[in-house]
């Protein structure tokens, strides 16, 4: 049985528009999403801003009430045994917030130790030792609000182990961090599937879910459109090529008639300093190079280039592809 | 025990971050003061120490229910503004478990209104407070401070679901002022006023404050203001689950 599993998760939020006719507009931030993660697995929901991760997870973490499907975590029903599913899981989240500025470090993990049942006698051992995992030993009495970003969300993932639960979500956990902080973070990470915890890891960087996931998922516009190890999904799209043309100031109808070229699978633009690169996969046995530039009159055209796809064009041809 | 040790746990550190806000504790500081000086301007006309006695026990719970009901709704927008609601929420107690010691520990500054309020007019106004039954007056002070913060609990809890609903915190402070009785008898009001001031533990708690001051029986008042704030925490539980889970149908915890 899978630790967390997740059944056609649909999730509706309604906003209202007008302010004296007010008319009630549905938006479907998740729209049938399903999958497993087996214990001790590292599992990536991989996906751009808005592609529903964030929703995904916050319906498994019992914050959300699903409109439709069902969501389990180690056999419990996220809605009906709620209170069961949140005794046994930790949460953390990217960012800076999510922490009591003007409590010290210190004291927002005791509180925390007190919510979640931690016994009073072994709680000081505990702090103790997640305050060393996470690199905060030394500053946990100074108040919270002087930490940085990379310390408070050091601070988040220790708040998130205190009653040493069996499963982890993490959304986005790097977000905003240096990148040392960041490195830093993602061997803590790999260190917590070593002693056995199961995570769910939300995040939008490709290299961070390659590096650290067994399996991945990728999300764009509430649906999964990919699922397998990193390697499945290399394997996905090792065939074809990669055109990457460097402009400067390219219309959007030029996009789009490029991305309509017969044999190009996805067509993206990067900016780069004050030019745009142009990236168009291609399918394999396919030269598009002249037609691509004959769709770029009148845009001034840098440097050519050609090469093969990386894991990150084949999740950048899923999350455009219509 | 479990549950005790997480009330007093949570109060004691909401006490601690409200009482490390320096902007939030200069309103209250000043506030008590301001009420006080108000109430003694207008009372010295009647020119009765027994007058202003009244005033000043009137003023000082005026303050205790300002710092109780205007920072309810305002306990929950910060959390909301922390990002530690939804944090809050995915923890295993029952949600009144976490709230209602957000409140009392916003009731508790409550007591330093009364004291403030006292020592102001004893220094500032000359009016010297006897009270009658120390013991007494203790206990109703301690009975208002704990009805307050259980009737801000049942206001937070409305304030979970509905973000702009801290309003509404600032919108019962003044109408309680004067339907509690704090400065002007009920008995002045029309007789449609009186069961709703009969249903605000803080009527019973200012009747209590000041018979124990006074000389009379508080007992019974001090007994319905209980009554009433075991009532209302009663309330706030049974509906604390149905509120969360409209706030977790409608996606409003995460909301700023």
């Amino acid at each position: 049985m899978a630790v967390v599993e997740a059944q056609d998760l649909h999730r509706t939020y309604k906003t209202h528009t007008g302010t004296i006719r007010r008319r009630v507009k549905e938006i479907e931030a998740v729209r049938g999403v399903s999958f497993g993660i087996e214990k001790g697995e590292l599992f990536g929901l991989l996906g751009p801003n808005g592609a529903g991760k964030t929703t995904t997870i916050k319906m498994l973490i019992t914050l959300l009430i699903p409109t439709s499907g069902t969501g389990r975590v180690l056999g419990y029903d996220v809605v009906k045994d709620a209170r069961e599913v949140r005794k046994r899981i930790g949460y953390v989240f990217g960012g800076e917030r999510g922490v009591y500025e003007r409590l010290s470090g210190y004291d927002n993990l005791r509180y925390f130790a007190e919510l979640y049942g931690v016994p009073g006698r072994v709680q000081k051992q505990r702090i103790e030792e997640l305050l060393e995992l996470v690199g905060l030993k030394g500053r946990e009495q100074e108040r919270a609000e002087g930490y940085s970003r990379g310390m408070k969300q050091r601070l988040h993932v220790a708040r998130g182990l205190l009653h040493d639960p069996e499963v982890l979500f993490l959304d986005e956990p790097t977000l905003g961090l240096d990148p040392v902080g960041a490195r830093e973070l993602r061997a803590t990470i790999a260190s917590l599937t070593d002693a056995g915890k199961t995570i769910l890891l939300t995040t939008h960087y490709m290299f961070e879910a390659d590096a650290l996931c067994d399996r991945i998922a990728v999300i764009a516009r509430g649906k999964i459109l990919a699922e397998g190890t990193p390697r499945d999904l290399k394997r996905g799209v090792t065939q074809g090529s990669i055109v990457e043309v460097e402009v400067y100031g390219v219309a959007d109808e030029t996009i789009e008639s490029v991305r309509g070229l017969d044999g190009v699978l996805a067509v993206s633009v990067e900016e780069r300093d004050q030019a745009q690169v142009l990236v168009v996969q291609t399918k394999a046995d396919v030269e598009l190079t002249h037609a691509i530039l004959s769709h770029l009159n009148g845009a001034n055209v840098g440097r050519i280039s050609r090469r093969e796809p990386t894991l990150e064009d084949a999740y950048v041809a899923l999350v455009t592809e219509e | 025990m479990r549950a005790l040790r997480l009330l007093g746990m949570g109060w004691y550190f909401q006490f601690k971050m409200i009482s490390r806000s320096a902007f939030e504790g200069i309103g209250q500081v000043i506030w008590p003061l301001f009420f006080a000086t108000v109430a003694f301007f207008v009372f010295r006309a009647g020119d009765s120490p027994r007058t202003l006695l009244y005033a000043s026990l009137g003023a000082a719970v005026m303050g205790m229910w300002s710092a109780t009901s205007t920072t309810a709704g305002a306990a929950m927008q910060r959390e909301r503004w922390f990002g530690t609601l939804e944090l809050l929420v995915a923890t295993p107690p029952h949600f009144s478990l976490i709230l209602l010691p957000v409140t009392l520990g916003m009731a508790t500054i409550g007591l330093y209104c009364m004291a403030a309020t006292l020592l102001w007019g004893r220094f500032l106004f000359g009016i010297h407070v006897s009270i009658v039954h120390p013991f007494l007056f203790g206990l109703s002070i301690l009975g208002t401070v704990i009805s307050f913060g259980a009737l801000g609990f049942l206001f937070a809890v409305c304030f979970v679901r509905f973000r702009a609903a801290w309003a509404l915190g600032n919108l019962f402070e003044y109408p309680v002022w004067l339907i509690g009785g704090f400065l002007v008898p009920l008995a002045l009001f029309p007789d449609w006023v009186h069961p709703i001031s009969w249903v605000l533990a803080p009527t019973w708690g200012m009747n209590a404050i000041r018979e124990s001051a006074l000389g009379g029986s508080p007992v019974n008042d001090l007994a319905v203001c209980l009554g009433l704030g075991v009532a209302y925490v009663a309330i706030g539980v049974l509906v604390t689950e149905r509120v969360l889970r409209a706030a977790r149908v409608s996606g409003a915890l995460s909301l700023t």
